[in-house]
């Protein structure tokens, strides 16, 4: 099998993608609700992601972004305490409800985390790790597709040499670099990213912005953010939630020029 | 703050005094069954089995309680290897969004922990009776492999319990099932908390007494069938220490110190295991 077959073999081709997909939905949220014994976390929550956007979900701390998130690729499943209802659908894949393969639907959608948490193995075997689990099992193929993502990530050149050492040797910021090519070597559509910059320095998060904006030519982001900055960088289409309801969403200008509701323009004035 | 001074004075004092009588406590025990038993310690035995009777027989050694002894251990441990870790698993992983479930998996599991060895031997004894099977080396394995299953059991879940839960995440995310995530990365983040799991539940099962009692019987040769009845070195102990001739229990202190020594070079590899591994556990 040549290398250039790894794209096809695995999912959709990144052209194909593009040529597929000028801002339709990607994915699509319906009556979601979330509780947490009493207390109603999101509210009936109905959201359409555009592909190829970043998408940035907006609001203070404990509104429910990173609740919503973790529910799109039904990571809920870990939490003992959270009753979902609704539908998010992907490709016409019910993830909430589907009998199909719940981690196949999974690897639709790469997940990026407050804080890096690189696989207890080598820096290789990291990336290798979703590759493998999608059955392929070409020790050539893997090595490209390894070498394709940490350089996607800008990472190819610092771990080259060391890439049999723990992934935990790396920096905060290599490892959430690498925690990103993990994820994008498995070819996703979709990458969730839960404050992926919370965690590392000035420097770091601009190599992760910096990523973002290149990346969106070819994937679909969504973005938790609580950094009002950070939003006006990088999104392209914005949902602003509060109290586990979504508050108002549009383009950027819109939302932060034109705010409507009283929550928002209270948001944008303490987050100046 | 003169106040705060004395309090934190008189705390330290405390502190330190607890610290250093535990480790006094072990320099005691190793202390006196040294002592007692230096005149019986010699090369013989540890590399022979015992002469005229281990009851009345000063000479030979007590090889055959050290080989009994390992075996049961080694035994024992594999069985619990075998059945606590996919236990361990299956509480943190699929019993994970059931948390009644998971306490009352784990109240039976402390509950197994501290029932007494002798009640484990009186099980194993029945159970031996019930199979038709005479006290022999495959008896003991199973009986101490019981005892020491929770302590496996709840160790390896303490281990599991630490580990975060952005791990479970990225690897679930990455398209893993529940299944290969509790192999494929759980059991890898949590290996070094396991192999001191293993190696102390192992140091536990060699040093039971009463559990073996019934089961495995005794006797003064190295078992060569999992049917043969095996010694084992606290019960070489027990036997000895009753014995109303001074040589042998002067045997017995030593063959205590090599039990205790046994025991002190297994925390010690556990010790320098784990670190280890929690150090370069890249593989």
């Amino acid at each position: 099998m040549s290398f250039s077959n790894i794209d096809t073999m695995t999912e959709v081709s990144v052209e194909q993608r593009e040529i597929n997909d000028v801002s339709s939905t990607i994915l699509q949220i319906k009556d979601l609700n979330v509780y947490v014994e009493d207390h109603h976390i999101l509210k009936n929550i109905n959201l359409e992601i555009p592909k190829n956007r970043v998408t940035v979900l907006l609001g203070p701390s404990g509104c429910g972004k990173t609740t919503l998130l973790k529910c799109m690729n039904k990571l809920t499943d870990l939490y003992r305490e959270l009753e979902v209802s609704g539908s998010i659908l992907i490709d016409g894949d019910d993830i909430l409800n589907t009998s199909k393969n719940v981690p196949s639907i999974r690897q639709k959608m790469g997940l990026l985390s407050q804080r890096p948490y690189p696989l207890p193995v080598s820096i290789y075997k990291n990336v290798a790790y979703g590759i493998k689990l999608k059955g392929i099992r070409d020790k050539k193929l893997i090595q490209y597709s390894v070498q394709k993502n940490l350089e996607e990530v800008g990472l190819w050149d610092e771990v080259k040499d060391r890439l049999n050492s723990p992934a935990t040797s790396l920096s905060i910021g290599q490892q959430q670099r690498l925690c990103l090519a993990r994820g994008l070597a498995v070819k996703p559509r979709i990458i969730l990213a839960d404050e992926p910059t919370s965690a590392l320095d000035p420097i770091s998060s601009k190599t992760i912005e910096e990523l973002f904006r290149r990346l969106k030519k070819h994937y679909t982001i969504i973005l938790v953010t609580h950094v009002l900055r950070q939003a006006i960088r990088l999104a392209d289409n914005v949902v602003f939630m509060s109290d586990g309801a979504i508050i108002e969403q549009g383009s950027p200008d819109e939302l932060f020029n034109n705010p409507q509701t009283d929550k928002l323009k209270e948001y944008l004035v303490e987050g100046n | 703050m003169k106040r705060k001074n004395i309090e934190e004075g008189i705390f330290k004092i405390l502190s330190a005094v607890a610290s250093y009588s535990i480790i006094a406590i072990l320099a005691f025990i190793l202390l006196i069954v040294f002592v007692k038993g230096f005149g019986a310690l010699n090369l013989d035995m540890i590399t022979k089995t015992p002469k005229g009777g281990f009851y009345y027989g000063g000479e030979g050694g007590v090889l055959n309680a050290i080989v009994g002894s390992i075996y049961i251990g080694l035994g024992s441990t594999v069985i619990a290897i075998i059945i606590g870790a996919p236990a361990a698993l299956y509480i943190n992983v699929h019993l994970i969004r059931f948390k009644k479930a998971q306490n009352v998996v784990r109240y039976f599991l402390d509950a197994l922990w501290g029932i007494p060895p002798i009640v484990y031997g009186a099980f194993g004894f029945t159970l031996m009776l019930y199979l038709g099977m005479n006290a022999s080396l495959i008896a003991g394995i199973i009986t101490v492999s019981l005892l020491i299953l929770p302590i496996m059991v709840r160790s390896f879940d303490e281990v599991l319990c630490t580990i975060p839960k952005g791990l479970h995440e990225a690897s679930l995310a990455l398209g893993s099932t529940k299944t290969e995530m509790a192999y494929k990365v759980m059991f890898k983040q949590g290996f070094s908390g396991f192999i001191t799991a293993v190696l102390l539940s192992f140091a536990r099962g060699i040093g039971d007494a009463a559990a073996v009692m019934f089961t495995a019987g005794y006797t003064d040769l190295i078992p060569v069938t999992f049917d043969e009845p095996a010694a084992t070195l606290p019960l070489a102990v027990f036997f000895q220490l009753s014995s109303p001739i001074p040589e042998v229990r002067e045997r017995a202190y030593a063959s205590a110190a090599i039990l205790t020594i046994m025991i002190l070079v297994i925390s010690l590899v556990a010790r320098f295991v784990s670190h280890r591994y929690s150090k370069s556990n890249i593989n």
